[in-house]
């Protein structure tokens, strides 16, 4: 089964939320980054995303473009990452999930980027510049593997979600907000609204990213939700510590607050 | 409508602009049916712009190159100075019509931010132009306009700071402000149905071009010439063209300081298909779909993309792609100047560039079409530089 869908079932067993926590490949290097997800995975992160870094992020503020930028200038390759990921899958099962712009995969070979990916131990991928009129060539391609194409919809997808969620195996993420990755000091959207729409159209963990920078915000919306996704704030600071402990502290923070059941 | 031309074209963009794109594909396509949308946008064209600009014989360039005649399609007399301005206009009506308040753009040479600005200016619209770090520099008398304008320009410092990262920034402020605001985008590419949308507000060039030459010679020209950088005054001009397969489309792109020194703009010179801006097209990219550092002397043609029509119409043979580098359309520019009286836009000197290079050798009752697509003003503080002239 996949790692995935086997860990919210577990969590749903446990009536517990995923924290997803993501981690760009390669900044600042590629020894760091296993480091950083073994880190991740020690505070209590249940399912990593792994950006694969690119030029030009156009989903992506300025944390996480700096930190794809960094991670280019280093010289970091697909095939780097690949190797990253067999060497946090040998001494893990964490799920891994990679977040992709779809011409990283299309220009690499989408069979070939497949390939690797079950090799090397992915779970899923994540693109987020693939909506629904684009996607059918990846999906078919990736039915029958045990990788997971992770749907998004945003709030302003309204009647599209139906046939967003159609393909969804394992989660569906949810972005909270109009606009880029990056910190926020707090989400405007109706988000009860908003989740409760998306509930109607899939019996599926929905996991809420973007803007997801500190605890407070997680209290605000774990209830609305089945996970959360925090990225920005932790590639920040990756990028001004580089301490494992310090971000293995944060996660472990952040899951706190996903746990708290009592206070708001 | 369809989004795609044969593979090329689509919408790789982020979920949340998708109902935007098909908000705005219904309400254009509802426009263009509408009269009395077409009529405004052809009043402002002629009175606002001052179309239809003229064919002009280009006489004393082509007596010099001693063959085929040349004709200039004078887009550097719209208000403006370049062809931007007739897409400009029809995308703020479609704002207006929208209901939208504020406009976003992208800039390269200046010349887009400028139309943008100024029609904005006219409607009453807030406008905010995204224009790259480098581009900022060298186009200094454009930002200037455009502040003057009363539009904000932002300075985009990510990627290379030049045309493709004011997109990119462009299109992240449309995913945060897509309720209240409409991106103009000022060349035929992007995601669908943009490509489609900024095509039919330039086609007008090409529709001019093909009554006034036959008004002229009686005939249609052997030879269509025009610069592509994402490719909007090509377009405009090759499209009526495209069903008169005697007529030759030439599609000149910055060849910089050469294609051999990795330093130029020429997406089909060495690019391979891929994902840009939303788009499936022709992109200078490396061997894991990294976007690629372009270079050209012209700020409106560094662009490592091109409007997915155009591969399509590379791809079906129907339009030829070549280059012209740095030191032929500096040549070119100074060239226009002292022969004709007109100083043409760098952008647009390479496609006389191209054009001088194949008139000497062709028969002088051939004609050749050059889209002057913007006058050379703005690139004056560069010219002089080059020249090694104090202003």
């Amino acid at each position: 089964m996949n790692r995935i869908k086997k860990k919210f079932d577990l969590l749903k067993s446990h009536n517990e939320k995923a924290l997803i926590t993501f981690i760009t490949a390669g900044d600042p290097d590629i020894k760091t980054t296993a480091d950083m997800i073994f880190a991740m995975e020690n505070g209590g992160a249940d399912i990593v995303e792994i950006g694969i870094p690119y030029s030009d992020p156009l989903a992506d503020g300025p944390v996480i473009q700096n930190s794809s930028a960094r991670s280019l200038k280093k010289g970091t390759k697909i095939k780097d990452i690949m190797n990253c990921v067999k060497d946090v899958r040998s001494k893990s099962d964490i799920p891994l999930a990679f977040l992709a712009y779809y011409n990283s995969i299309f220009k690499y070979g989408i069979e070939r980027f497949i390939s690797e990916s079950l090799m090397a131990g992915i779970d899923g991928f994540i693109i987020p510049d693939l909506p629904i009129e684009e996607r059918e060539e990846l999906s078919l391609k990736l039915r029958g593997t045990d990788i997971s194409l992770i749907p998004l919809v945003a709030p302003t997808s309204k009647e599209r979600i139906k046939r967003i969620v159609e393909i969804a195996d394992t989660f569906v993420y949810c972005v909270s907000l109009n606009g880029v990755t990056g910190m926020r000091e707090r989400i405007s959207t109706d988000l009860k609204t908003y989740m409760e729409t998306v509930k109607q159209f899939t019996p599926l963990p929905r996991a809420l990213g973007f803007g997801i920078s500190n605890p407070s915000i997680v209290k605000d919306v774990k209830d609305l939700c089945e996970g959360v996704v925090v990225g920005s704030a932790i590639v920040d600071l990756i990028s001004k510590s580089r301490d494992d402990q310090k971000v293995k502290e944060f996660v472990k923070e952040m899951k706190g607050a996903l746990l708290d059941e009592n206070k708001g | 409508m369809n989004g795609r031309f044969g593979k090329f074209g689509g919408q790789y963009v982020p979920e949340t602009l998708m109902n935007a794109l098909t908000d705005l594909e219904e309400e254009f396509e509802k426009a263009m049916s509408d009269k009395s949308f077409m009529d405004e946008y052809r009043y402002y064209l002629k009175e606002y712009s001052g179309r239809p600009t003229p064919l002009y014989f280009a006489e004393n360039l082509t007596k010099a190159l001693g063959g085929a005649k040349i004709y200039l399609k004078r887009e550097d007399l719209n208000h403006t100075g370049a062809h931007k301005i007739n897409n400009v206009i029809g995308q703020v009506l479609l704002a207006k019509r929208m209901g939208k308040k504020r406009i976003i753009a992208e800039t390269g040479a200046g010349q887009h931010g400028v139309a943008t600005a100024t029609v904005a200016a006219k409607f009453g619209l807030e406008c905010e132009i995204f224009m790259g770090r480098e581009d900022i520099q060298r186009q200094s008398l454009n930002v200037f306009k455009m502040k003057l304008l009363g539009a904000n320009v932002r300075s985009v410092e990510s990627g290379t700071g030049t045309l493709k990262d004011a997109i990119n920034e462009a299109i992240r402020d449309w995913v945060t402000n897509v309720d209240t605001t409409f991106y103009v985008m000022g060349s035929v590419v992007g995601p669908h149905p943009y490509p489609t949308i900024v095509r039919d507000f330039q086609r007008v060039i090409g529709d001019e071009t093909k009554a006034q030459i036959l008004e002229k010679e009686g005939r249609y020209p052997d030879y269509v010439v025009a610069c592509v950088g994402g490719g909007s005054n090509s377009m405009g001009i090759f499209f009526p063209f495209i069903e008169e397969k005697e007529v030759s489309l030439i599609g000149v792109e910055a060849g910089g300081k050469g294609i051999e020194s990795g330093k130029h703009a020429a997406t089909f010179q060495g690019g391979s298909i891929g994902v840009i801006h939303g788009m499936m097209t022709y992109v200078l990219q490396d061997d894991e779909g990294q976007i690629l550092p372009v270079y050209s002397i012209s700020a409106g043609l560094d662009y490592p993309g091109v409007g997915p029509e155009h591969a399509y119409l590379k791809e079906s043979g129907r339009a030829k792609y070549v280059y012209a580098t740095d030191e032929e359309s500096v040549e070119a520019f100074m060239m226009l100047s002292k022969l004709e009286g007109i100083i043409p836009a760098l952008e647009s000197a390479h496609a006389i560039a191209y054009a001088a290079k194949i008139a000497p050798s062709m028969e002088k009752d051939k004609i050749i079409v050059v889209n002057l697509s913007g006058r050379g003003d703005k690139d004056i503080d560069i010219m002089s530089k080059i020249m090694r002239v104090e202003l």
